[in-house]
């Protein structure tokens, strides 16, 4: 699916990057804790995060993960948003909550990649 | 990729959750330019990240030189922190000593030290209590 695909069903909006909307999802991560975040190396990824810091997006710059989902409505600050555009990483806000937002894209096909070993 | 060696020095500062990222993001992208595989260069971003949050989180930032051969990349992080008591304990998966305020930051999931020993071809912790910790790591370049 395209970033446009996961703002539809999550009936997210643009925060940054509404013109790389084109760009394919392949899988997708969820979680607060960006060590977990980084123990997951896929191409083409999502990022689904409660958590609203800067080193949000220098984890995804780290893992070149190219969109972020901000869930339960947080809002990234200027330093972020500024450091998204940089680094071509796009962000969406939702209201739903971390396993709504996982549910719904999971239903519609998209997957979290292989176990941890 | 030509074939001379090139060495890039950084100093972390202390206690500046905002900036830690930075050193490794600024390799990240000579990396990129040099046109190191990117594959590789996500793997020494990575590595080198958990070990730069580690010694803002952990110690008081420190220095971080990385050393690009035609055969590998080399990356050395000195600190002159706490140390690490148990070497071993520390690499084991879910292992932090983070207090609930780095946690709330997102970080002290004890998944750091695992990540670098795993994106990494070679990985050494040389600790000592009181006076602080080396980790050297190298990922081959084929
Ligand atoms: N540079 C360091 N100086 C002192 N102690 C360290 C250092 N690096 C790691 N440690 C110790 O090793 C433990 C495990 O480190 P690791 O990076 O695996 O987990 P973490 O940093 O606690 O959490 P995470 O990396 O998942 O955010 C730390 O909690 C800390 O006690
Ligand atoms: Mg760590």
């Amino acid at each position: 699916m395209t970033i446009e695909d996961i703002r539809e069903i999550l009936g997210a909006e643009y925060v940054v990057g509404e013109e790389w909307k084109d760009r394919e999802v392949h899988t997708a991560c969820g979680s607060d804790m960006m060590s977990d975040v980084l123990a997951f190396m896929k191409d083409q990824s999502v990022l689904l995060t409660g958590l609203c810091n800067l080193q949000v997006i220098r984890t995804c710059e780290m893992m070149d993960i190219i969109c972020i989902v901000f869930v339960r409505g947080k809002l990234p600050d200027e330093g972020m948003i500024e450091m998204a555009k940089e680094k071509e990483i796009a962000i969406l806000t939702s209201g739903h909550r971390m396993f709504s937002a996982c549910g719904m894209l999971y239903e519609k096909g998209l997957r979290g990649g292989p176990d941890y070993k | 990729m030509n074939n001379d060696t090139i060495v890039m020095s950084y100093v972390v500062p202390a206690d500046d959750f905002t900036r830690a990222g930075e050193a490794s993001s600024n390799v990240k992208g000579k990396l990129k330019k040099m046109g190191v595989p990117p594959e590789i260069v996500r793997k020494v971003a990575i590595a080198m990240y958990e070990g730069e949050i580690n010694m803002v989180i952990h110690a008081t930032g420190g220095t971080i030189d990385v050393t690009v051969s035609p055969e590998e990349i080399l990356m050395v992080l000195k600190d002159q922190g706490p140390g690490i008591e148990n070497i071993d304990l520390a690499m084991q998966a879910g292992y932090s000593t983070a207090p609930d305020n780095i946690r709330s930051l997102g970080f002290g999931a004890g998944m750091g030290l695992p990540n670098m020993k795993r994106y990494t071809d070679e990985m050494e912790i040389e600790s000592k209590l009181g006076v602080g910790t080396t980790v050297t790591m190298k990922v081959k370049m084929v």
